[in-house]
C-alpha cells in the first residue's frame, strides 16, 4: 500500500472496488491493440495515478518496462516477415535466414511495446491503490490456503530483501571482499535462499500465534456501508467494464497489422477512447470535488 | 484456574535425539510475573513455544506429558486457539509482524477472533495508547526501527487482552531506555489488567525486581523455581553466570542476601550505613554534558590514530540528518564503547567508518584495514561447512576446529559470533575493529569470552569500537565511552565518568551506589564497599 496520505478517492475506497477498477484498466489494455485505445488507457492510468498521488510508483514501473518493450519491438521488427512495405533488406543472416524489416512489422512492434508499457503501468496502479492487508482479510474467508500463501509471500518479500541487503554488506566486510563473479553471487543467492526457509517458518509461526488459522467469521451485518469513495470508484470500474464489453462485443477499434496496417479510426473510436478516459477519471475527479464541497 | 501449567512435559525437536525439555512440571498462577532464566540453549525459548502451542503443533517432534494454557490442553488445541488466552512475542521482531501497516497489525489478532468492527477499532486504539504507539498507527511496518517493530509486535500479542503473555527476550534489540520502558509496561499490564507474564530474558537485572518468581532452566531441566532473592542465592552456588551485577556486588562486598533490584540493594546498603542517604546518580558536568573529550593531546612522538574522521555528516534521501559534523579519533589499542538510544546513528557511523557507506560530507582516515562485525553474525555465513568460511588456522585460534565439518546454521549463537569474528579478522591484522551490538541474545559466559578476545585484540594494538546498548559490557571492556545523540557525540569521556553519572546509561552497580567512587563494575563497587566497611570497623 502506498504511504501517500490516504485522502485521495482511490486510496480511500475499499480494496475490492479498487481491485475491480485496476483489473478493468489492465483488461482494456489486453483487449485492444488499436493505438488510439492504448493511448486512451495510458492517459486514464497515468491520470488516475496523478490524481491519487501515486505517479512515482508508476514511473518506477515504466522505467523497468521500457527496455523490455523496446526489446520486444526490435525482435518483432526483425523476426516477423509479414507486411508489404519493406523498409530495410538485410539479406541472408545466419540463424535468421532472409531478413526484411517491413514497415508493418516495425509499427506493430512499437504498438506491442506500447501495450506492454500500458499493461505494466496499469498493474502498477492496481498494486498502488489496493491495500494488500484488506485483500488478504477478504481472501481468507473464501480461499484460506491461497490467502495464507499470499500473506507469507507479501511479508517475505520485504524480509528477504532486507536479509539480502545485510548479507551483501557482510560479504563486503570480508577481508577479500567476499569475492566477485558468478561463484560469489551463487553463494550469496544460495545463502539467502537457505535463510528464506527459516524466515518463512518464523513468519508462518507468527501467523499461527495471531490466530490466523482459526477462521472465526466476523458478526453478521458488521460490514461497513459503501462510502462515497467506494461508490464513485465502483461506478468508474463498472463503467470501464461496460465499455470493455461493448468494445469487444461490437468489434470496435478494429486493428489489423498485416499485410497492411488497418486501424479503423472514426468518430466511434474517438468517442470510445474519450469515454474510457472519462470513465476512469470520473471517480478521482468527482470524488475529490465532492469532498472539497 | 492457573494461567499455565506443565505436567511432566518433555519434548525433542524432529531429528534430535537430545530432549530440549525434560520432565518439566511447573504452574504459573493468574496474575503472576514469572521470569525464565538460563544460559543459551537451556530450553527457555522451547518452554515458551510449548506454552504457546507451537511445540509440538507447528514444529513437530516428540512430546510427552501435558501443558494446559488457560484451561486449554495443548494436545487438543493448536496455537491459533491458544492465541485467545495467551499472547506470544518471539525473539526476532522482523518476523513478528505480518501486515502492511501498524494499524492493520494491531487489528489482525482481533479480527481473527471474529470481533465486530467497532470492537476491533477500540482494541487497536487502547493497545496503541497503552504502548505509546498511537503515532505509528498509519505507518507502514517496513519503515519502523527495530525498537518500534518490537513494540508493535508486543502490541499485536497483547491486543486481544490475553490472560497470559509469553515473551522471549523482548528487550534484546532495545536501548536501555526503551528496554526499561517495556518492562515497566509489562509490570503495569500485570498489575492493572492482572495479566500473567512469563518472560525469558538474559539481562536479569532489567526484570528481576518486577518478578514474583524465577524459573531457571539448564539443559532442558527446571533446576530452580524460587522468588528472585532466593534464586540469586541459588545462582551464587550453582550458576554464577546468572547472578545480576547487584548480586555480584553484594557477593564481592560479603553482604547477604543478594538484592533483587536497585531499590532493594540501596535500602540494604543504607541500613548498613554504607550509602549516604542522598546518594543518587549525579549528572555532573564532567561527564554526560561535556561535548569536548578530555583525552590528552597527542604528543609529537605519539602514534597516529588507528581510525579517525573529520566533519562527518550523513543525511537520508529525505534530508533528515543522521550524523552531523562528527569528529572522532581512536588510538591504537584503545577500547571504546559507542552508546546511544535506538536510531541515534550508531550503526550508520560504524558502516561509514568501515567504508560500507559513503558519508554525505566529511572524511574517514585509517592506518590500515578496518574490520566490521555487523549485528547479525549469521549474515557472514554463506558456505556449506564451517571450514569453508575461514582457514584451519583461524578456526583453531578461535576454538572452532572441533566443529569444522558442521553446517554454519547448525552451530550455536556464540559459535556463530566467533566464526563471524574469525572471518572479518582473517588476513592482515586490522588497525581497527568495529562491532555492532555483539552481545545481542548472548549469555554472560559468551560475553566473557568476547571480552577476552577484544582485550587480546587491543593488546596487539588494534583499536576496538563497540556499538552497544549493554552498559555492563561497556563497563567491562571499554576505557572510553562515546554517547551519540541527534547525530552528534554528546559525551566522550572515560567509562567510569559516563556510566556512573546517569540513570539509563549507567550500570546496575553505578545505580546502586549512586555513582559514588565512579564504580561501574561489581568488582569496583565491591572494593569500594569493603573499604568503607574497613573504615567503619576501625576503632
Amino acid at each position: 500500500m502506498s504511504s501517500v496520505a490516504e485522502s485521495k478517492v482511490l486510496l480511500r475506497a475499499r480494496s475490492s472496488v479498487c481491485a475491480l477498477y485496476g483489473f478493468a484498466l489492465v483488461a482494456l489494455a489486453l483487449a485492444f491493440t488499436h493505438p488510439l485505445i492504448l493511448l486512451a488507457v495510458a492517459a486514464a492510468t497515468f491520470g488516475a495515478a496523478r490524481l491519487s498521488g501515486v505517479q512515482h510508483q508508476l514511473r518506477g514501473a515504466v522505467r523497468f518496462a521500457i527496455p523490455l518493450a523496446l526489446m520486444l519491438a526490435v525482435i518483432n521488427g526483425i523476426l516477423v516477415r509479414d507486411g508489404v512495405t519493406v523498409l530495410w533488406r538485410f539479406g541472408e543472416l545466419p540463424l535468421f535466414g532472409q531478413v526484411d524489416v517491413t514497415g508493418e512489422a516495425f509499427v506493430y512492434g512499437l504498438l506491442l511495446a506500447l501495450r506492454v508499457v500500458v499493461i505494466i503501468a496499469a498493474s502498477a496502479l492496481l498494486v498502488a491503490i489496493v491495500d494488500p492487508d484488506d485483500v488478504l482479510r477478504r481472501m481468507r474467508r473464501s480461499a484460506f490456503r491461497s490467502a495464507l500463501t499470499a500473506a507469507l509471500a507479501t511479508r517475505m518479500i520485504g524480509v528477504l530483501t532486507r536479509d539480502a541487503r545485510r548479507m551483501d554488506q557482510a560479504r563486503r566486510c570480508r577481508p577479500d571482499g567476499g569475492g566477485n563473479g558468478r561463484r560469489a553471487q551463487l553463494l550469496m543467492v544460495g545463502s539467502v535462499a537457505a535463510g528464506a526457509l527459516d524466515r518463512a517458518v518464523d513468519v508462518a509461526a507468527t501467523l499461527e500465534l495471531r490466530g490466523y488459522a482459526t477462521r472465526v467469521a466476523p458478526p453478521r451485518g458488521d460490514s461497513l456501508p459503501y462510502s462515497r469513495a467506494d461508490r464513485a470508484v465502483l461506478a468508474s470500474a463498472l463503467g470501464l467494464i461496460a465499455l470493455l464489453g461493448v468494445g469487444v462485443g461490437f468489434g470496435l477499434a478494429h486493428f489489423e497489422p498485416y499485410p497492411r496496417i488497418a486501424a479503423v479510426t472514426g468518430l466511434t473510436e474517438l468517442l470510445y477512447a474519450a469515454l474510457i478516459v472519462l470513465a476512469a477519471l470520473a471517480a478521482p475527479l468527482i470524488g475529490e470535488r465532492g469532498r472539497r464541497r | 484456574m492457573s494461567a499455565l501449567s506443565f505436567e511432566r512435559f518433555s519434548y525433542s525437536y524432529p531429528g534430535s535425539d537430545r530432549p530440549a525439555l525434560r520432565e518439566i512440571s511447573v504452574t504459573v498462577e493468574a496474575g503472576e510475573f514469572v521470569v525464565c532464566a538460563g544460559l543459551s540453549a537451556s530450553g527457555k525459548s522451547t518452554l515458551l513455544r510449548a506454552a504457546s502451542g507451537l511445540v509440538p503443533h507447528f514444529h513437530g517432534g516428540q512430546a510427552s506429558g501435558r501443558v494446559v494454557v488457560g484451561g486449554l490442553d495443548t494436545r487438543e488445541y493448536g496455537p491459533g486457539d491458544l492465541a485467545q488466552v495467551a499472547g506470544t512475542l518471539l525473539q526476532d521482531p522482523e518476523t513478528q509482524v505480518v501486515m502492511g501497516t501498524v494499524g492493520a497489525e494491531l487489528a489482525f489478532p482481533l479480527e481473527n477472533r471474529g470481533l465486530s468492527r467497532a470492537a476491533v477499532a477500540r482494541g487497536v486504539e487502547e493497545i496503541a495508547l497503552t504502548l505509546s504507539i498511537a503515532e505509528l498507527l498509519e505507518r507502514p511496518v517496513d519503515q519502523l526501527s527495530g525498537g518500534e517493530l518490537q513494540r508493535v509486535a508486543l502490541g499485536a500479542a497483547l491486543a486481544a487482552r490475553p490472560s497470559l503473555v509469553l515473551l522471549d527476550e523482548p528487550t534484546s534489540q532495545l536501548d536501555p531506555v526503551s528496554g526499561d520502558e517495556l518492562i515497566w509496561t509489562l509490570r503495569r499490564l500485570n498489575e492493572e489488567w492482572g495479566t500473567a507474564v512469563v518472560l525469558a530474558e538474559h539481562r536479569l537485572e532489567r526484570c528481576l525486581a518486577h518478578a514474583d518468581r524465577v524459573l531457571v532452566l539448564s539443559d532442558g531441566e527446571l533446576v530452580c523455581d524460587a522468588p528472585p532473592r532466593e534464586m540469586l542465592s541459588w545462582a551464587a552456588e550453582h550458576q554464577p553466570a546468572l547472578q545480576t551485577p547487584a548480586a555480584r556486588l553484594f557477593e564481592r562486598a560479603g553482604l547477604r542476601p543478594p538484592p533483587a533490584g536497585v531499590k532493594e540493594a540501596r535500602a540494604t546498603l543504607q541500613s548498613h550505613g554504607l550509602l549516604e542517604p542522598a546518594a543518587s546518580p549525579q549528572c555532573d558536568d564532567s561527564a554526560a554534558s561535556r561535548s569536548r573529550p578530555r583525552w590528552p593531546r597527542r604528543a609529537q612522538s605519539a602514534p597516529p590514530p588507528a581510525l579517525s574522521c573529520r566533519g562527518l555528516s550523513f543525511d537520508l534521501p529525505s534530508g533528515a540528518a543522521v550524523l552531523s559534523n562528527l569528529e572522532l579519533s581512536l588510538q591504537p589499542g584503545q577500547q571504546t564503547a559507542l552508546m546511544g538510544r535506538n536510531g541515534a546513528g550508531k550503526s550508520t557511523l560504524l558502516r561509514i567508518l568501515a567504508g560500507l557507506q559513503e558519508p554525505t560530507e566529511g572524511k574517514v582516515s585509517s592506518e590500515g584495514r578496518v574490520a566490521l562485525l555487523l549485528q547479525n553474525p549469521g549474515d557472514y555465513l554463506i558456505h556449506e561447512r564451517v571450514d569453508g568460511e575461514v582457514g584451519a588456522e583461524a578456526l583453531a585460534e578461535f576454538g572452532l576446529d572441533d566443529i569444522a565439518a558442521s553446517h554454519p546454521r547448525d552451530i550455536s549463537g556464540g559459535q556463530r559470533q566467533r566464526l563471524a569474528l574469525a572471518i572479518v579478522l582473517s588476513g592482515d591484522r586490522p588497525s581497527a575493529v568495529l562491532l555492532d551490538e555483539p552481545t545481542r541474545g548472548m549469555d554472560r559466559a559468551a560475553k566473557g569470552d568476547l571480552i577476552t578476545r577484544l582485550n587480546a585484540l587491543s593488546a596487539a594494538g588494534t583499536a576496538v569500537l563497540v556499538a552497544t546498548h549493554d552498559t555492563e559490557l561497556a563497563a567491562a571492556m571499554a576505557e572510553r565511552v562515546l554517547l551519540l545523540s541527534g547525530g552528534r557525540i554528546v559525551a566522550d569521556a572515560p567509562t567510569a565518568e559516563v556510566l556512573s553519572g546517569g540513570w539509563h546509561f549507567a550500570t546496575e552497580t553505578a545505580r546502586v551506589l549512586g555513582g559514588q567512587g565512579q564504580a561501574c563494575t561489581p568488582e569496583q563497587g565491591g572494593a569500594l564497599l569493603r573499604a568503607r566497611m574497613t573504615i567503619e570497623a576501625a576503632p
